[in-house]
């Protein structure tokens, strides 16, 4: 199993979860984050008072899929959450040792 | 008879038919009454006597309408009005605390008027501060104050100015935002209400006040609703206040960005609305006069608005909606004073100038000066209430309100001294705000301590103050 995470612009967020669902993928979850990378944040403007606001709104998802699908999520959330400019975000792939659904004690991928 | 015929009917009895009616009436009454004259002559006089009173009511009904709607509208100024637009511009953990530095005078301001304000006010007494004749409450009924207001029960009366009353002592809070102690406050604002207010008050508004425009001050000043009273007052103490308390933590290097931008639009639409109670409501009738003090209310206000906007959209770039509405508030403060002497023109040229000038006041010579007027209650109260009481001795005229029986109002009138006797006024606000501000400070300072402790602050006024947070969105 492959944990996915990504860091995306909040205005993807519906196209990555149609591009998803279109290949099958619909269970995840979603915050609301704030943080940059090498996007530089912007100027806000206060009755003459400047503030430089650095960490700006992104939505990070978070998603486990069993190790054969993960290259080709990976892709489509990807595609889905480009627009090509500075600030689209990050993906994070990294391994998953176990999964439990809790219902009825499901292991492994079949829990997913 | 159906819906349709009988609206036409209305509609064909035209008001000169009607009036050629009464008229006919009137003379019937007249002429009967005339002929019973010789054997009942004291019935003519009680059937005039009657129309008399019965006008009489017909006009105070009408005036204390408007004058009891003037007074709730005030009061919608100071909660929700001022309470959103300054709840919003303070950082999230402040909401609360700064709300209820509006809400709580509310009630804190009105028993202290019940009890002795309203006397020291508006009693006659000193030049310099009424005496005790109106405590509480004793005398204020049902029976009009003619020096006041002839039309309306006292008690409508009084209740009004009591509105008043709680706004301005509000209106300071912007400057200590987000660092006052809250037992503090609440020393603070009485003790503020009896050493300035009132005094101010009774001096411009009261009966023998030193500079009352038409009951024998010695330095008349033309303060429609309140430049001197309400916004120098505020402003300028507003002003010590930032001084005294100083910075902010992390003031001006760490981000206090308001946390609501959204609360303040909302709460500068509630305060422009309340507005027309506060300005129209102050010809103490419902005339031709709080018509034109309502019209020139408004247009003040939209130039403001527009004024504001387009030098912050030159200067800075782009034209953000804080500063229109905070132009908004500039344009009300300043055509205060002027609203019920000024025709609409001069009006726009209030609120232009009231734009430009409060703009750079908080957005450049603020700065300059380092001082953290944490919501501009100076920059836009002090210093627009300052302008447009010095603007109406300038701008005045008979043709909107003939205090002086045709003699010159205003500069435009032709009366520079009266520009002289605002500016006498406007020095005697600033000295009595400043001194009385500085002592009142001192002695909270003795008693509670004014200024949180540094922890208290990071946490927030609304845990370390009042043990609740505004947005709990577990809950």
């Amino acid at each position: 199993m492959k944990k996915i995470e990504a860091i995306i612009q909040p205005h993807k967020l519906e196209e990555v979860r149609q591009a998803l669902k279109t290949i099958g993928i619909d269970g995840m979850s979603v915050w609301e984050v704030r943080g940059h990378g090498r996007q530089k944040g912007h100027k806000e403007v206060y009755r003459g008072q400047e503030y430089q606001v650095d960490l700006i709104p992104k939505v990070k998802l978070e998603l486990v899929v069993p190790s054969a699908r993960a290259e080709e999520v990976t892709r489509a959330l990807a595609a889905a959450a480009r627009s090509g400019s500075i600030g689209d975000g990050k993906i994070f792939v990294s391994e998953i040792e176990d999964a439990v659904r809790i219902r009825n004690d499901e292991r492994g991928e079949t829990a997913l | 008879m159906n819906k349709q015929s009988k609206r036409s009917l209305i509609r064909g009895s035209s008001f000169p038919d009607l009036r050629r009616g009464a008229r006919c009436a009137v003379l019937g009454v007249l002429l009967s009454a005339a002929g019973l004259a010789q054997s009942a002559g004291t019935d003519v006089a009680k059937s005039l006597d009657d129309l008399k009173k019965a006008a009489q009511n017909a006009q105070m009904s009408g005036d204390n309408a408007w004058m009891l709607t003037s007074a709730a509208l005030v009061l919608m100024m100071t909660g929700p009005g001022l309470a959103l637009f300054y709840g919003g511009l303070v950082r999230r953990k402040n909401v609360l605390g700064t709300m209820m530095h509006s809400f709580i005078l509310m009630a804190t301001v009105s028993i202290l008027w019940a009890i002795i304000g309203y006397s020291l006010a508006f009693a006659e007494g000193s030049p310099f501060l009424g005496d005790f004749r109106y405590a509480f409450l004793h005398g204020v009924g049902a029976e009009p104050n003619g020096d006041y207001a002839a039309t309306i029960p006292h008690q409508t009366y009084m209740v009004y100015q009591l509105m008043f009353a709680i706004i301005t002592p509000a209106l300071i809070s912007g400057a200590f935002a987000e660092r006052m102690k809250f037992s503090a406050l609440l020393l603070f604002m009485t003790l503020w209400s009896l050493v300035v207010y009132f005094p101010m008050a009774h001096m411009v508004w009261g009966k023998g006040g030193f500079l009352n425009g038409t009951l024998g001050g010695k330095f008349p000043a033309w303060d429609f609703a309140g430049g001197t009273v309400v916004h120098i007052t505020s402003g300028v103490s507003a002003l010590i206040c930032a001084i005294y308390l100083g910075k902010r933590e992390g003031y001006p290097s760490e981000s206090m960005r308001p946390h609501s931008v959204v609360l303040s639009v909302i709460g500068a639409c509630l305060l422009w609305v309340g507005w027309f109670g506060f300005n129209a409501g102050s010809a103490v009738s419902a005339g031709a006069l709080a018509s034109s003090a309502f019209i020139a209310t408004h247009f003040a206000t939209a130039a403001a608005v527009l004024a504001w906007m387009c030098t912050e959209w030159i200067m800075a770039g782009k034209p953000s909606v804080l500063g229109a509405v905070s132009g908004a508030v500039a344009g009300l403060v300043a055509i205060t004073p002027a609203s019920g002497f000024v025709k609409p023109m001069p009006a726009v040229l209030i609120g232009v100038a009231a734009g430009v000038i409060c703009y750079l006041m908080v957005s450049k010579v603020k700065k300059v000066f380092g001082y953290d007027d944490s919501l501009d209650a100076f920059g836009v109260h002090g210093i627009g209430g300052t302008l447009g009481a010095i603007l109406t001795g300038v701008f005045a005229t008979k043709e909107v309100n003939d205090l002086r029986m045709g003699k010159a109002m205003g500069l435009v009138d032709g009366d520079a001294g009266q520009v002289v006797n605002q500016l006498i006024a406007v020095l005697i606000s600033w000295g009595l705000a400043i001194v009385g501000t500085l002592v009142i400070l001192k002695i909270c300072d003795a008693v509670f301590g004014v200024r949180l402790n540094k922890e208290d602050e990071n946490v927030g006024l609304d845990l370390s103050m009042h043990g609740e947070e505004g947005y709990n969105f577990e809950a």
